[in-house]
């Protein structure tokens, strides 16, 4: 049996994440409020999901968080690092603290697998070295750590297979070892088994669940299917309209939580070990 | 169920489309000013296709000659042949490495910073608008007569349209590749020797390839300004109205630029 998320925030003493804490972030397009006044701290090894219809605010907290973007009002804060004075070097500092995960997987397609995995390495090797990374030549220790991230995702034998030469589920499960390989102190999901079967997307949720567990690695992902949210996280963030609706263990969302998230969609509630339903997924 | 259900509809009156606006009005100004156009070029480049039946005589004479080539000369040429070969792949190699720069602060999506992407932009717009001929007058004034001045033209001018071509692969890409590897805190170098250069690859070859073909047909020519090879045989010996020695050289020529043709065209199959 799959290993339940447990509802317990699994906080590790070793956990290398720092704290997520936003402080009344906004962000506004023009006239359009993306997030209004966000305000919610994020505990070191907590996987997170990020819930809401599409255009809810979803997308622009992970663009927030990831730095792409920057908040309009609020603070945001990785530990005792404020976000917003981030820029250039210390920029590139940050992106390499965080994984990202897409929905369409992002590899570098004509890569071999190892290459895209190697890829993560690369904000580890400094000094002269960094000039042979353009080649493609990395160190030993990062070739092996590359090697250790494939196993650990069970691709090791497709190592030197085109990377478009496989599955969406594997492609996804690359990227997994190319953020191990990145040892990042929090990963970052946007959509990540959306473009997946029911199968595949079962299969990386639950890659990514072990090893963001066995790392201790704060996870912070948003989920189409209000059922991946039940089955793998250990808090929901809900949002509506930009807003901060719902924050509260899986167990806790009821159908009246999903009506103040979704509205009239709000999917069917569903026991948190129910089989992942067909209709309950035509909705996401 | 579905069939009869179509079926049954069908018998029934068909629904009518709103009315096509028509366009004969606006067809026929055009046919007619593209008549107007052609028939004043005309007169600007005297045109007199009656000539070319009333003196077909002259053309006997020549023809005769071309009937007759000469295999005098015919090692010397053949020499010429190879030397015109190894402008176009010295042109050819030295183009590929100016479009690189070039190319890559020349995209929209890689370009550090606008201005560098405008000046990218104008810099390969030039190197394309002067023809090669006018670069190798440029360069035989600077490095002499001879081949060395014509693989230099040929580099330039072809380096910029290799550049051109190049920086509109580069901003065709796939952009969630470029930001799978950005996304790791990877620095603009290594973005692009993993996002972008891979993408490119292919096509980026691909041209290099076309245009090394294009290059064999301008070096068989470039001679004629004192760019070196084949092209100032063809010259000489067109202009002293040696006809059996014209022939041998153009003969030589073709046969050059279709056996290049096959093995680039082979090459490029095998590459994609």
């Amino acid at each position: 049996m799959k290993p339940r998320a447990s509802t317990v925030t699994p906080v590790k003493p070793t956990s290398i994440s720092p704290v997520v804490k936003l402080d009344e972030v906004s962000k506004t397009f023009g006239e359009t409020r993306a997030l209004n006044r966000v305000s919610v701290t994020i505990h070191p090894g907590e996987f997170v999901a990020v819930i809401g219809r599409s255009g809810a605010g979803k997308t622009t907290l992970l663009r927030c968080l990831s730095r792409a973007t920057v908040a309009s009002e609020g603070r945001i804060r990785f530990g005792e690092q404020d976000l917003a004075a981030l820029a250039g070097r210390s920029l590139r500092q940050h992106r390499a603290r965080i994984g990202m995960i897409f929905q369409q997987f992002n590899l570098v397609r004509r890569l071999e697998v190892m290459d895209n995995v190697l890829i993560g390495r690369l904000p580890h090797v400094k000094g002269w070295r960094r000039w042979a990374t353009l080649a493609r030549r990395f160190p030993a220790a990062d070739r092996a750590a590359a090697h250790r991230a494939l196993d650990h995702v069970g691709l090791l034998a497709r190592a030197w297979q085109r990377s478009d030469t496989l599955s969406g589920g594997e492609q996804q499960r690359v990227a997994i070892a190319k953020i191990l390989a990145q040892e990042p102190a929090v990963i970052l999901g946007d959509e990540p088994v959306a473009s997946l079967d029911v199968a595949n997307g079962a299969m990386v949720m639950e890659t990514l669940r072990r090893v963001a567990l066995e790392a201790g690695v704060t996870v912070i992902t948003t989920l189409h299917h209000v059922d991946y949210a039940r089955r793998y996280a250990d808090r929901v963030l809900g949002f509506r309209q930009g807003a901060l609706v719902f924050d509260g263990v899986p167990a806790a969302l009821d159908d009246g939580a999903l009506e103040a998230i979704f509205g009239d969609l709000a999917p069917v509630a569903a026991p948190a070990d129910a089989p992942l339903s067909a209709p309950a997924l035509a909705l996401a | 169920m579905s069939t009869t259900a179509y079926a049954a509809s069908a018998a029934r009156v068909a629904p009518v489309a709103p009315s096509r606006a028509s366009h004969t009005g606006r067809n026929l100004a055009a046919v007619l000013s593209l008549a107007v156009l052609l028939s004043l070029a005309a007169r600007v480049i005297e045109l007199r296709p009656l000539e070319l039946v009333r003196d077909f005589g002259n053309i006997g004479v020549f023809l005769r000659g071309y009937l007759h080539p000469s295999f005098a000369h015919l090692g010397e040429y053949a020499w010429q042949c190879a030397v015109t070969v190894c402008i176009a792949l010295w042109g050819t190699v030295l183009a590929a490495l100016i479009s690189i720069p070039l190319g890559l602060l020349g995209a929209r999506n890689i370009a550090p910073h606008p201005l560098v992407y405008l000046a990218a932009r104008r810099i390969m717009d030039l190197l394309r608008a002067v023809n090669e001929f006018v670069f190798a007058l440029m360069f035989v004034t600077a490095v002499g007569l001879g081949p060395f001045a014509g693989m230099l033209a040929l580099g330039i001018h072809t380096g910029g349209v290799l550049g051109k071509l190049l920086s509109e692969t580069v901003e065709a890409i796939d952009p969630g590749q470029v930001e799978g590897v950005a996304a790791t805190g990877a620095t603009r170098l290594h973005v692009i020797a993993f996002g972008v250069i891979p993408q490119v690859v292919p096509n980026f070859l691909s041209y290099v390839l076309l245009r090394f073909e294009s290059d064999i047909r301008s070096a068989s020519v470039i001679g004629m300004v004192g760019g070196g090879g084949i092209g100032f045989y063809l010259w000489d010996t067109i202009r002293s109205f040696n006809d059996r020695e014209a022939a041998t050289v153009i003969l030589l020529i073709v046969a050059m630029v279709m056996a290049v043709d096959v093995v680039s065209s082979r090459i490029r199959r095998a590459t994609i």
